[in-house]
């Protein structure tokens, strides 16, 4: 486990959606997180996904990591309002708070919810 | 996503079949698209269509460059395969690769003692010749196929599918001198010059493989090598 509480072990699965499906299926809120645009270098390819649930729990992957923390974030509002979101995560700077990739890419993720 | 979405989505997927998951960003509104038929909220046009099945064919999620909506083309297909022709020692390396990166393997060797279960769990074997079990299996633009029996009775008859096939990748083990014969045999069995031209052999890529596990690797790299065009 890393500081932001992500399960590195977890973060590389193509059963994405079926995982999704299950905790949906037992009465959690689930949003998903799909990479839908990159730019230059990025860890992972358009398509890539991370499901969420309401208690934080993750399978699959949006980047090697890098934003993660931050697209949870968001998913809870996706869980609490169910409008879908894109967000645009870019180059961090190391002196910056921002949240960004290390790699010098630019992603945007779509995230949406389970109804 | 609405649950008869979602809920479709994954019979598609437990039923191996191509399927793309359309969604306007902006609204959410979304439809799936099979080879034949759409089905959901989001109503596209055939121009939408189109591209959306080509990017199922390409493999190739992405965004539709529209004026009118942001629509998003998420493509799920099912596991590339790779058809191995012969249960040899080389096989048992390249299997764990293969599934490693992503593939479902089949394993085809009629010498039944070669293809035992216990020397590959999780593969299916098949004991058909290799061309009835090729056809059977049906080779798609998703199917690698490599040969590795050496022997001519056998990896013959699967080349003859492969060739005329939409196989992406296809590999025959054996040296130069075994490939110029096999050129040979297929020539007078009537494939041109670039159909035998598809064939990767001495297969795998030139890293000086030694070992079932080296040359093993060397075939995975060249395969993956030939899946994103490089």
């Amino acid at each position: 486990m890393s500081e932001t509480g992500i399960d590195l072990q977890a973060l590389d699965h193509d059963d994405v959606v079926e995982k999704a499906a299950d905790w949906r299926q037992s009465g959690k809120n689930v949003a998903i997180a799909t990479v839908v645009t990159t730019w230059g270098s990025s860890p992972r390819p358009v398509g890539s996904q991370l499901a969420i649930d309401e208690d934080g729990n993750m399978i699959g992957s949006v980047s090697g990591g890098c934003i993660e923390g931050a697209v949870v974030h968001e998913a809870r509002e996706v869980m609490a309002d169910g409008k879908p979101r894109l967000l645009d995560f870019g180059v961090s700077n190391e002196m910056a708070w921002e949240v960004g990739l290390a790699c010098g890419g630019k992603v945007e993720v779509w995230v949406e919810r389970l109804d | 996503m609405r649950p008869e979405t979602l809920t479709s989505l994954l019979a598609a997927r437990a039923a191996k079949q191509q399927v793309a998951l359309v969604s306007n960003l902006e609204t959410g509104d979304q439809t799936l698209v099979f080879r034949d038929r759409a089905d959901g909220a989001l109503k596209l046009d055939d121009e939408a269509l189109d591209a959306t099945r080509d990017a199922l064919r390409d493999d190739k999620s992405g965004r539709l460059r529209r004026d009118d909506a942001p629509l998003f083309v998420q493509v799920f297909n099912p596991p590339k395969r790779m058809i191995i022709v012969g249960a040899v020692h080389i096989a048992q390396p390249l299997v764990t690769l293969a599934q490693t990166s992503g593939y479902e393997v089949v394993i085809v060797d009629p010498r039944g003692a070669f293809a035992t279960r216990d020397r590959f769990p999780g593969v299916t074997l098949s004991e058909d010749w290799p061309d009835d079990a090729l056809n059977t299996l049906g080779v798609d633009n998703r199917t690698a196929v490599v040969t590795l029996t050496h022997d001519p009775k056998l990896d013959d008859p699967a080349l003859h599918v492969a060739l005329r096939s939409e196989a992406f990748y296809i590999g025959a083990l054996g040296s130069r001198k075994t490939h110029a014969g096999r050129v040979e045999r297929l020539t007078e069995a009537g494939y041109s010059e670039d159909e035998i031209g598809q064939i990767h052999a001495p297969v795998g890529l030139a890293i000086n493989a030694k070992s079932p596990a080296e040359i093993a690797i060397s075939i995975m790299a060249q395969v993956t090598q030939v899946l994103h065009g490089a």
